[in-house]
């Protein structure tokens, strides 16, 4: 099990994330945020396997990422 | 004290030492090399550091670093040289870091030539970088001048987080006249809060002189301007000689003016009432020192190693009260004391009461 | 759950003011991410140089100081001269460090000065909308090369890395890439060899960042990772051409 969540306020549509994500869970919003960009967002949590490659391609640390079993 | 016999340039280094300075960036030129070569000696015997920059522009950034950390810094150079530095001396001005740097003027434009010069006036007062700033610009007579100002020009430029700029000729340079060094200055740890020393649990300071919002950058040259009229009403400083009668006055600066004492002293012997008004601060220009030593003058004659750069402070303080006329010398050559003596003798005839 | 991935504390809490997409973002984090880890934030001054990046001493939370247009290696070389207890870094861009300031690099480097130099080479002047860099690669289109780097008038893009590692004052120099996540992994890597060269006093660490500068490039910030991949690496391989070791 694990959790990614997005500061959306920070998020500049780049999609770096989307494309790192070896499981192809992110997907951009249809909705824009407050700096006019289509902010990422996870489809299917329960798919996410943790591995931070999303955080870890994201320039605006948007991205946090927690884990089962991390301490 | 007892007094050591000391060349000018040497006299800047030891001066410097004395004021608590350990950190030195520099880069050879003539006629000031006498002064990093004497720093490469001493810095290392007190603890500090010496370094040779791979050029001036290198040398006045490392003064930016150092002096942005709060320590006592240095740097010198010869007019082509201080060129070169203008563009870390506006960002000096900008970001308000203190520290002294020394200019031993020589003849240009251009590479020009390795003989004293007073041409980099205009460069030192009006701002040879860009934008609105001043530096704190005092001009020695003396060798003992020399220690005296080099000690407070730290000072001062501490007190006023300002560059002050130490500006000399090859002659001043060059010359040994006995000194006495005086005490050595204490340096009290924690004055600089301000100072980029990491920042051990307290909020970050920042060193900077970029404001992209022109009324966060019209605040900032507000608050620079405050402090320059402060400098200005608080820090003049000038010498007048024999003025308190003179018709006649002679202003000069740095080493022309004791040429200037001498043609005084002929003229005297004539029967002529001349005196000669030194001005120490370059900028701020002691103005009202100015007016005071030619009370009772009938003309001002300024002379200068340059064609005529301080003359235009000296008319902008008088404003068009008094006649004012200029003497020059340049490109390496010294007014003699019979030339400034016949100078003050035309001038008495054209405008003076007596004869 | 425990957290595996947080904002670095080395990054005050300030939005970056990067496009979209901008490798400055990342090669922040990692930069902070690293003095977190290695505890240097307290002890740490940064220089900002003049380029997109030169607010970083708004995102990277400890002392710091801008410095004039390629002059950020003879500003650090006057606070570590004057504070060597201190972790001095700059962070310069290609523009920064390879043309106006690339007397300053070369001596720093030549003094083995005990600093560390974030080099982020996006082959562009990205601040000032896109001119060319001495690090454009050869045909590759900007606003003052309209037709492509010409070698014949414009020259050749010049490898700084590999011309530091010259120098026997260098003691460390990596050219890295932030692609992908294993090459952000790597990149992170060589900035903490480059910073733990400096704590253990060894000399002079410099990290070399390929980045994109989507906006300038005329790409998508996804198509500008093809672009480093493609035609970045292949002028600019990644290494190291000092390690660690070889340090003395
Ligand atoms: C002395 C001086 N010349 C020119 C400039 C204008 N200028 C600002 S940023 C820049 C180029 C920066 O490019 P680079 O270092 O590659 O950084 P990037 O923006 O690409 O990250 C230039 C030429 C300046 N600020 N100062
Ligand atoms: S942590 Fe890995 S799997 Fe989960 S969303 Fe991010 S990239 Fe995808
Ligand atoms: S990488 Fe970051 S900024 Fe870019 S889309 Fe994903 S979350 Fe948003
Ligand atoms: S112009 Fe280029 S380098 Fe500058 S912030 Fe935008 S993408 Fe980044
Ligand atoms: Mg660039």
């Amino acid at each position: 099990m694990a959790k990614v969540s997005f500061r959306e306020e920070l998020c500049k549509g780049c999609e770096l994330c989307k494309q790192a994500c070896p499981k192809g869970i992110i997907e951009m919003g249809s909705h824009i945020n407050a700096m006019g960009y289509h902010p990422a967002q996870v489809t299917d949590m329960s798919k996410c396997i943790g591995c931070a490659f999303c955080a870890w391609m994201c320039p605006d640390v948007v991205i946090t990422v927690e884990k089962e079993g991390k301490a | 004290m007892s007094k050591v016999l000391m060349k000018g340039n040497e006299a800047i280094g030891e001066a410097a030492i004395k004021a608590g300075c350990r950190y030195f960036f520099g880069y050879p030129i003539t006629p000031q090399s006498e002064l990093p070569e004497y720093l490469s000696r001493r810095l290392p015997q007190v603890g500090g550091v010496y370094l040779q920059a791979e050029s001036e522009v290198a040398a006045i950034n490392m003064v930016y670093g150092a002096a942005s950390t709060g320590a006592r810094v240095m740097t010198s150079s010869s007019s082509p040289g201080i060129s070169l530095k203008q563009e870390g001396i506006s960002y000096l001005a900008g970001s308000e870091l203190p520290c002294v740097i020394v200019n031993i003027m020589r003849g240009g434009p251009g590479l020009g030539g390795i003989q004293p010069s007073q041409s980099d006036y205009f460069q030192a007062t009006k701002g040879g970088g860009h934008g609105d700033y001043r530096l704190l610009v005092l001009a020695p007579a003396s060798v003992q001048e020399i220690v005296d100002l080099v000690k407070e020009g730290f000072d001062l430029a501490e007190k006023y987080r300002i560059p002050v700029m130490i500006l000399g000729d090859g002659i001043l340079g060059q010359m040994m006249e006995p000194v006495d060094l005086g005490s050595e200055t204490t340096l009290e740890a924690g004055e600089k809060p301000w100072a980029v020393t990491g920042k051990m649990g307290r909020t970050k300071n920042i060193i900077n002189s970029l404001y992209l919002d022109p009324e966060k950058l019209e605040k900032h040259n507000r608050h620079l301007e405050k402090k320059y009229l402060e400098i200005k009403a608080k820090e003049t400083r000038s010498e007048l000689y024999q003025t308190s009668d003179a018709e006649i006055v002679v202003a000069a600066y740095g080493m022309i003016a004791r040429v200037a004492k001498a043609a005084v002293d002929m003229a005297r012997e004539e029967g002529i009432r001349a005196g000669v008004f030194r001005p120490i601060t370059l900028w701020p220009y002691p103005e009202k020192e100015l007016n005071q030593a030619a009370a009772q003058a009938k003309a001002v004659l300024t002379v200068e190693m340059s064609l005529g750069q301080m003359v235009e402070d000296v008319r902008l303080s008088l404003n068009g009260r008094l006649p004012v006329e200029f003497y020059g010398r340049v490109g390496g050559m010294v007014p003699t004391a019979r030339a400034v003596y016949e100078e003050i003798k035309r001038l008495a005839k054209t405008y003076g009461e007596v004869k | 759950m425990g957290v595996v991935f947080e904002r670095p504390k080395s990054l005050t809490q300030q939005k970056f003011h990067y496009c979209p997409g901008c490798h400055h973002g990342i090669i922040h984090r990692l930069v902070a991410e690293v003095l977190d880890e290695l505890g240097l934030q307290d002890r740490t001054i940064a220089i900002a140089s003049v380029g997109c990046s030169v607010f970083a001493y708004d995102y990277f939370d400890v002392d710091a100081i801008q410095a004039a247009h390629g002059r950020a290696p003879a500003v650090a070389t006057g606070v570590k001269r004057s504070r060597p207890e201190s972790i001095v870094f700059t962070y310069q861009g290609d523009g920064d460090l390879a043309s106006i300031g690339a007397a300053e690099i070369i001596h720093a480097a030549a003094r083995g000065e005990n600093i560390t130099v974030i080099f982020v080479n996006n082959a562009i002047y990205g601040m000032t909308g896109g001119q060319m860099a001495p690090t454009t690669l050869v045909g590759q289109e900007t606003t003052t090369s309209p037709q492509g780097r010409n070698p014949k008038n414009a020259g050749y893009p010049i490898r700084m890395s590999e011309m530091l590692a010259t120098l026997p004052g260098a003691s460390y120099i990596a050219r890295t890439s932030v692609h992908d996540p294993k090459h952000v992994r790597e990149t992170k890597k060589a900035i903490k060899e480059a910073f733990q060269v400096q704590v253990e006093g060894k000399g002079f660490s410099l990290v070399e960042v390929l980045s994109a500068c989507p906006t300038n490039w005329h790409m998508t910030p996804v198509e500008s990772l093809e672009w480093i991949k493609n035609e970045m690496i292949a002028y600019y391989p990644l290494g190291k051409f000092k390690s660690a070791e070889e340090a003395k």
